[in-house]
C-alpha cells in the first residue's frame, strides 16, 4: 500500500485528519486526501463510505467536525458566505442526477451562471453557451426542457453548465450511474478531454472500476472512513490487499461482508423469542 | 404522570424551537426584501404564479360567499324590517372579514401548497444544492421572489374576492329577493368608510406575509424525500390556516 502523507507540491485540494460525524456515526475519521493540480483524481469505494460527503466537505456544503479541508490553501470551513461563494465560482460540480433547473430550457440552464454572475449582453452570452453545448455535443438540444432529455443528455447539459464559468476544479458525483454503454463512453471521453483541453483539475467520485481505470490519473479507495489504498488504477489492481481486491474484482464477500450485522440466523428462526 | 410531563415539556420546547426558526427565517426574508425588489422581473413572474393562477378559484368562491351572504343577510335583516341595509352588511362583512380571511385560506390551499411542493422538490432533486454550488444564494434567487409574489398577490386577490362577493350579494338581494337597488347601494356608500377598507387591506397584507413565509419556509426546509415533501405541503396548509385565523382575531381586536 502506498501512503500519501507528504505534502504534494502541486496539490490543489488537501484533506488532513478529517473527522465527520452524521447521526452519531463517524463517516470519516482521520481522512487524508491530496488532489493534484491538473490531474483526474478518482475517489472510489463501496456505497455508504461517504464519497459524496467528501465532495460536500470540499465544496463547503457541509463542514468537518475536526481536521483541515484546504482548497488552494484556503480552509473551507473558516470561509464566510461571500468568500465561500467566491471559491465556489472557481469550481464546477456535476450532480448525480444533473440537478438542472426544471423550469428553464437547456440553453437557459447553461446561461444561468453567466446571467447571475456577469452583466454580459446576450450577444456575448450566446456564443459562450453554444460553445459549451457544442463541447458536450448538444448544441442542437438548446431549446429542449430538462424533462425532455434522457438521463445521459441531462448529465451532459449539466456538464456544459458546470464549465460555463471556466472553473479550475471540476467535480463529478457518480457521473456513470444509470447510463447506457454509449452515454458512458461519451462521459468518460468528456471527462478526460475537458480536463486536458481546459487545464482543469478533476475529481471523480464513482465505483465503476473499469471507467475509472480508463479516465483517472490517480485513484483513492475509501473504506471504513479512511483511505485504504491510493495510486494509479493499474497500481491499485496489482495491490495484494484483501480490501482492494474485493473492491476491484467485485467479490461479493470479504472484508466488506455480504450480510448487514445481524444476530445468529438459526437462533433467530428457532429460538430466542423475546 | 412524570411521562406526560416530560412529553409535554418536549413538545413545548419543540414548538418553541420551531417558532424561533420561523422568526429567524422571516427576519432574513424581510431583510432581503429591498434587494429582491430590484430583480422585479422574477417577482412579477411569481405574482403571476401565485396570483393570476389563483384567480378562478378566488372569483368563484367570492361569488358564492357573496350570494350566501345575500341570502342569510336578507333573512336576518328582514326580521328587523331593515333589509335595505343588506348592502352595508354584505360590504362590511366582505371587506373587513370574509374577503381577507377566505382569500388567505384559499390561497394557502392553492398557491401555498404549490410553492411548498415546488421548493421541496427543488431540494429533493439537488437543484437547491446546485444553486449553492454555482455560488447563487438560493434564498435570494428562488425563495425571495416567491415570498414577495405572495405578499403582493394576496391583497389584490382579497380585493377581487370582496368585489365579486358584493356583486354576488347584490345578485341575490336585489335581483332575487327584491331589495331596492337604490337603497342597497346608497346605504353601502354611506356606511362603509375608508377606515373599513383599510382594515381589510392591512389584514390581507399581513396574511400575505404569513402565508408566503410559511409556504416558502416549509418547502425550503422540507426533508428531501417524497414523504418529506408531502408532509411539508400538508403542514403549509394546516399552519397557514391556523395562523391566519389567529392573526385575524388579533388584528380585529386591535383595529376595532
Amino acid at each position: 500500500m502506498q501512503s500519501e502523507t507528504s505534502p504534494a507540491v502541486g496539490s490543489l485540494v488537501r484533506l488532513r485528519g478529517v473527522r465527520y460525524v452524521i447521526g452519531g456515526r463517524a463517516i470519516f475519521d482521520g481522512l487524508d486526501v491530496d488532489i493534484r493540480r491538473g490531474e483526474v483524481t478518482a475517489v472510489m469505494g463501496p456505497s455508504g463510505t461517504g464519497k459524496t460527503t467528501m465532495l460536500r466537505l470540499i465544496t463547503g456544503l457541509v463542514t468537518a467536525e475536526r481536521g483541515e479541508v484546504l482548497v488552494d490553501g484556503e480552509e473551507v470551513s473558516r470561509l464566510g458566505r461571500s468568500d465561500l461563494y467566491r471559491l465556489r465560482r472557481r469550481m464546477g460540480m456535476l450532480f448525480q442526477n444533473g440537478a438542472l433547473l426544471t423550469d428553464l430550457s437547456v440553453y437557459e440552464n447553461v446561461a444561468f451562471p453567466l446571467r447571475e454572475h456577469t452583466r454580459l449582453p446576450e450577444r456575448l452570452i450566446r456564443p459562450i453557451v453554444l460553445a459549451k453545448l457544442h463541447a458536450v455535443g448538444l448544441r442542437g438540444a438548446e431549446s429542449l426542457l430538462p424533462a425532455e432529455l434522457s438521463g445521459g443528455m441531462g448529465r451532459r447539459v449539466a456538464l456544459a453548465r458546470a464549465i460555463v464559468m471556466d472553473p479550475e476544479i471540476l467535480i463529478y458525483d457518480e457521473p456513470f450511474v444509470g447510463l447506457d454503454p454509449i452515454s458512458m463512453g461519451v462521459v468518460v471521453r468528456l471527462i478526460r478531454e475537458l480536463n486536458d483541453t481546459l487545464g482543469l483539475t478533476s475529481i471523480v467520485v464513482s465505483h465503476d472500476v473499469h471507467e475509472i481505470a480508463a479516465v483517472a490519473d490517480r485513484a483513492y479507495l475509501l473504506s471504513g472512513g479512511k483511505v485504504v489504498a491510493t495510486g494509479s488504477p493499474s497500481e491499485l489492481n496489482a495491490l495484494d490487499s484483501a480490501e482492494v481486491r474485493q473492491f476491484m474484482q467485485g467479490l461479493p464477500d470479504g472484508p466488506v461482508p455480504f450480510h448487514y450485522p445481524a444476530p445468529d440466523y438459526a437462533a433467530q428462526l428457532f429460538g430466542a423469542r423475546r | 404522570m412524570r411521562q406526560i410531563a416530560r412529553e409535554l415539556r418536549q413538545s413545548l420546547s419543540g414548538s418553541l424551537v420551531r417558532i424561533g426558526k420561523y422568526s429567524l427565517f422571516v427576519g432574513r426574508l424581510l431583510s432581503e426584501t429591498p434587494r429582491a425588489l430590484l430583480r422585479f422581473r422574477l417577482v412579477v413572474e411569481q405574482v403571476y404564479n401565485a396570483g393570476a393562477l389563483s384567480l378562478v378559484i378566488i372569483m368563484l368562491s367570492g361569488l358564492f360567499v357573496g350570494m350566501v351572504l345575500g341570502l342569510q343577510g336578507y333573512d336576518l335583516l328582514q326580521r328587523f324590517g331593515s333589509e335595505e341595509s343588506l348592502g352595508t352588511a354584505a360590504a362590511l362583512g366582505l371587506v373587513k372579514e370574509l374577503g381577507p380571511v377566505v382569500t388567505a385560506l384559499l390561497f394557502a390551499g392553492r398557491a401555498g401548497t404549490a410553492l411548498a411542493s415546488e421548493l421541496g422538490l427543488m431540494r429533493a432533486t439537488d437543484q437547491i444544492a446546485a444553486l449553492e454550488m454555482m455560488a447563487v444564494d438560493p434564498v435570494r434567487r428562488v425563495v425571495m421572489p416567491r415570498f414577495l409574489g405572495s405578499v403582493i398577490a394576496m391583497p389584490l386577490l382579497a380585493a377581487i374576492f370582496s368585489m365579486i362577493g358584493i356583486f354576488g350579494a347584490q345578485l341575490v338581494g336585489v335581483q332575487l329577493m327584491g331589495v331596492d337597488p337604490g337603497q342597497f347601494w346608497s346605504q353601502m356608500k354611506g356606511a362603509v368608510e375608508v377606515a373599513d377598507v383599510m382594515e381589510g387591506v392591512i389584514k390581507s397584507c399581513v396574511f400575505g406575509v404569513a402565508c408566503g413565509a410559511i409556504a416558502v419556509y416549509e418547502g425550503f426546509h422540507a426533508i428531501p424525500t417524497a414523504e418529506g415533501v408531502g408532509r411539508a405541503t400538508t403542514r403549509t396548509v394546516v399552519t397557514s390556516s391556523v395562523v391566519v385565523l389567529l392573526l385575524d382575531y388579533m388584528l380585529t381586536a386591535v383595529m376595532l
